[in-house]
């Protein structure tokens, strides 16, 4: 055996560069709408809310393990809640912050529930779940069944003063909650969400705490796309139940992060914008779009499951917002016994993100 | 012509390799004993000729025909069944359906459930039992009748005296004397030394995943295979037979 | 009352019919298969167009539609399923439900958006009904649907046990690597399964159609159903899907009875009832909670 031992690194240049890279941007985001038009303004708060989708269903199925096709629950429930806060006398937009609070906290029993299910089972599970709170949020006299109602109290913001509030909320929403996911991952519960992702009966023989991990994760999609529910209703201004407890949103989600890169940070975020410049091109032509998107799915499932940015960087050593550690074995250390293992593969440096 | 030979066969776990560089050859109605310390790589090899591993060098040659790419249901069909390791009933099938899926390979020959349950006496009783419910002796019995009712040429062993009491061990070997005289050939995986010398007529001691020694069961001595079982003489012995 | 409770049982046979094919592939590939209401309703359409434009009827349809749903349910398991499966539990989720989209759409792009029905070309079928004692009128339809998850689900029962496929698929669903080293060809057990399964998902479809309406989008309604009805009845044997089905359907009907909204809401709150009973008393945790037991029922 060679002496030389494996480094460990955290990050590296490149990723160093990239937390710079992403402050600018941020910066560059905050001060866009002066230079924007209103119309471009509503079309990147649309974006900011599909990264906060993408990112959540992400955290939940790419790093939890648990594949939902029923999260437009928590969406429509983000939006009626603020409905009703905003009814009761509450600021409009207080609203859908409390709203998101109260969504998280409805989920922490749904959770206690339905995280008993596995695979297959949870994500229909779900859907039983969306379906159902769907019909009762119908039964309430305010929504009116499918006729819906809207949040009015908004329309005592002029329209511009409403656009560019809701476009820093949105901005701002999807930063903190970008970050905390980030803090998680790179955080001591990270490598515990890497353990279970990985392999969830090795990690709960050796003392991760399984159940609580995925409890914790999706707690935070629920808020997370409970945030994103509220933001939509703020910009869209009317709720029909119909639309926000559609499964289309668990459609987008999941192309997002398919496309993108399931279980990888900058995966879904590169996903959102995809998805984003998709529907600005071909939203028009109605239902095409729809199996295109389908179809796209299906096909990353089936030929790229780890999607765009996992492939690259599983071929280029590709990292930028660094999550985890990677170890960099020296060549030759190992295989003295004269195997066929190629060099690349033994110097291969592959970082669990 | 052998019946069987494996050809520098080389089988990796992972990065790990189980077998490394191995070649053999058997012919029709021998019996071989394949020996060795656990983890010598014995079951990845057996396995590896039954086609639930792939090899990732080398060729397993049987009946002339190269089996690289062959699907393990595909070379039961050419003749090769294995007793797995541990049984591997299907539990929560009767005794009997677990001896039909044997057939599910459809070669002809003799081997029927009545003859199984002829040759194994022990399950006549249990025909329609559960696999679930039966005693080891009684799974062991159907493991290897399950394998028998494809009618192979070539029958691979492995472990079947795992977990079974002494008494149990005999009455499996006994029966399987009777295999080898009517010339079914086999390869067995055993642990008991002296039982595995005493069935067969050629042995491979495994070191490490390779051959550390190989030769007639009658002539190799029982010191010589027990020094290669430990790998003491590994550098004059150079690994690898003719 | 009693007249509810006869039409609730009989309702439940559909329910049976479309949970069969999704619980049946659970057990033998251990995959839910999100597309089951959407190829159902495939299977609808197909009818209502050979019915429409060629003037078939829908029983004669099934001639046609339910042959093209098995070689659709072996491509599926062959080319979709098969190498999804490889790379995990989950992808399967994902590649189905994206196939559940593509189907979805597709019937909207071609027949739009219009509820449709089978029943102007079944004849009196759709209204005809027998008066039984106690002046409770049950419809000829529904008794077919009930009579025909009942033979369905024996003859399914009879195949597993008694036949050498049955008995290879029952193996390759227990333990498909040593089904191969016994000889079985495991990927032409699943295909065929998967090739069963979707001729219930068809014949579930013809009847959803000729007893009520469907859409494009009536897809995921019908896999919910599915669901409910196999998670409900689930741990038993086929028969418990029969039971699932019909516990489901008369949840429905309390639930319709005690709010006009209530129909569908009842199902769901007896499913989510069931799945709390189930996940709190058996203690097994939840490995499969669909999985049935496809042996003898001893």
């Amino acid at each position: 055996m060679s002496a030389a031992s494996p480094v460990i690194e955290r990050g590296t240049a490149a990723s160093r560069i990239a937390g710079f890279g992403v402050a600018i941007i941020i910066l560059l985001l905050a001060l866009a709408p002066q230079f924007l038009s209103a119309g471009a303004v509503d079309r990147m708060t649309a974006l900011f809310i599909y990264v906060i989708l993408a990112a959540m269903w992400n955290a939940l199925a790419g790093f939890g393990g648990l594949v939902s096709v029923g999260q437009q629950v928590f969406f429509g429930l983000g939006a009626y809640f603020a409905i009703r806060l905003a009814n009761a006398g509450l600021n409009p937009f207080v609203s859908l912050f409390v709203s998101a609070v109260i969504v998280g906290a409805v989920s922490w029993p749904i959770s206690l529930f339905m995280l008993r299910l596995r695979n297959g089972e949870f994500a229909i599970g779900m859907w039983v779940i969306a379906a159902l709170t769907h019909l009762l949020v119908n039964l309430d006299r305010l929504i009116q069944g499918e006729t819906g109602t809207s949040l009015i109290s908004l329309n005592v913001y002029d329209a511009s003063t409403r656009r560019l509030t809701i476009y820093w909320l949105a901005l701002a929403s999807m930063t903190a909650l970008l970050a905390v996911l980030f803090g998680l991952l790179r955080g001591s519960t990270g490598a515990a969400i890497r353990a279970i992702r990985d392999n969830e009966d090795a990690a709960a023989s050796i003392g991760v705490r399984v159940t609580g991990t995925k409890r914790l994760l999706f707690v935070l999609a629920a808020f997370g796309i409970g945030v994103a529910g509220a933001l939509w209703l703020a910009t869209a201004i009317t709720f029909q139940p119909k639309t926000y407890f559609s499964v289309q949103w668990t459609a987008y989600m999941i192309f997002m992060v398919l496309v993108g890169g399931i279980g990888t940070f900058e995966g879904a975020i590169l996903g959102a914008l995809l998805f984003f410049l998709i529907e600005t091109w071909f939203g028009g032509t109605g239902v095409w779009y729809l199996i295109g998107l389908g179809a796209t799915a299906l096909v990353f499932s089936l030929l790229l499951p780890r999607g765009l940015w996992g492939t690259l960087e599983e071929r280029f050593g590709w990292r930028l917002l660094s999550v985890g550690y990677r170890v960099r074995l020296p060549v030759n250390a190992s295989d003295t016994t004269g195997g066929t293992a190629s060099p690349a593969q033994v110097t291969t440096s592959r970082e669990k993100a | 012509m052998s019946l069987l030979s494996v050809e520098d066969l080389v089988v990796r776990h992972g990065l790990l390799q189980a077998v490394r560089g191995v070649s053999f050859g058997i012919e029709r109605g021998e019996t071989l004993a394949l020996v060795g310390a656990n983890g010598a790589g014995k079951t990845t090899l057996l396995r590896a000729i039954a086609g639930a591993h792939q090899a990732a060098s080398g060729r397993v040659v049987f009946d002339g025909a190269d089996l690289s790419g062959v699907p393990s249901h595909e070379r039961v069909r050419k003749g090769i069944a294995l007793v797995p390791e541990g049984r591997r009933l299907f539990v929560q099938m009767t005794v009997e359906e677990n001896l039909l899926l044997g057939r599910a390979a459809g070669r002809p020959g003799d081997w029927s459930v009545e003859r199984v349950l002829e040759t194994f006496p022990n399950l006549k009783l249990r025909r329609h039992a559960k696999a679930g419910h039966l005693s080891g002796g009684e799974q062991q019995a159907t493991a290897i009748g399950r394998a028998l009712m494809s009618n192979p040429d070539l029958l691979l062993l492995d472990e079947v005296s795992l977990g079974l009491s002494p008494l149990v061990v005999d009455r499996v070997y006994a029966s399987l004397q009777g295999l080898i005289s009517s010339g079914t050939t086999i390869i067995l995986v055993e642990q008991d030394l002296n039982r595995a010398l005493s069935v067969s007529n050629k042995v491979i001691c495994m070191l490490e995943g390779r051959v550390a020694l190989a030769g007639d069961s009658k002539n190799v001595s029982r010191d010589e295979v027990t020094k290669a079982y430990f790998g003491l003489h590994r550098k004059g012995a150079g690994g690898v037979p003719a | 009352m009693m007249n509810q409770i006869v039409q609730g049982i009989l309702l439940g046979g559909y329910y049976a019919l479309i949970a069969c094919g999704l619980s049946f592939m659970f057990s033998v590939m251990r995959i839910i298969n999100l597309a089951h209401g959407s190829l159902a309703v495939l299977s609808a359409f197909a009818l209502w167009l050979l019915a429409s434009r060629f003037h078939i009827s829908p029983f004669l349809g099934l001639a046609i539609v339910l042959p093209l749903m098995a070689v659709i349910g072996w491509a599926l398991q062959r080319f979709l399923l098969e190498r999804s499966a490889r790379g995990g539990a989950l992808l399967p989720i994902l590649t189905t439900f994206g196939l559940a989209i593509v189907i979805d759409n597709v019937l909207f792009e071609q027949f739009g958006a219009d509820t449709r029905s089978l029943a102007p070309f079944i004849g009196s079928l759709s209204y005809d009904s027998w008066e039984w004692p106690g002046s409770i009128y049950v419809g000829k339809l529904a008794v077919i649907i009930f009579v025909t998850a009942v033979v369905l689900l024996g003859g399914l029962q009879l195949f597993l046990t008694r036949t050498g496929l049955g008995r290879s698929i029952r193996a390759t669903s227990e333990d498909p690597d040593t089904a191969g080293l016994v000889g079985v060809d495991a990927r032409r057990a699943n295909a065929l399964a998967a090739a069963i399964a979707m001729v219930t998902v068809g014949l579930a479809g013809a009847f959803l159609g000729m007893r009520a309406t469907f859409d494009p989008y009536a897809g995921a309604t019908q896999l919910l159903f599915a669901f409910e009805a196999a998670v409900i009845g689930g741990a038993g044997s086929l028969w418990g899907t029969l039971v699932g089905g019909i516990v489901l359907a008369l949840a429905q009907t309390l639930g319709a009875k005690v709010h006009p909204q209530g129909f569908l809401i009842g199902g769901h709150v007896a499913f989510l009832i069931v799945l709390f009973i189930r996940l709190y008393t058996s203690g097994l945790g939840l490995r499969g909670l669909l999985r049935f037991s496809t042996g003898k029922v001893s």
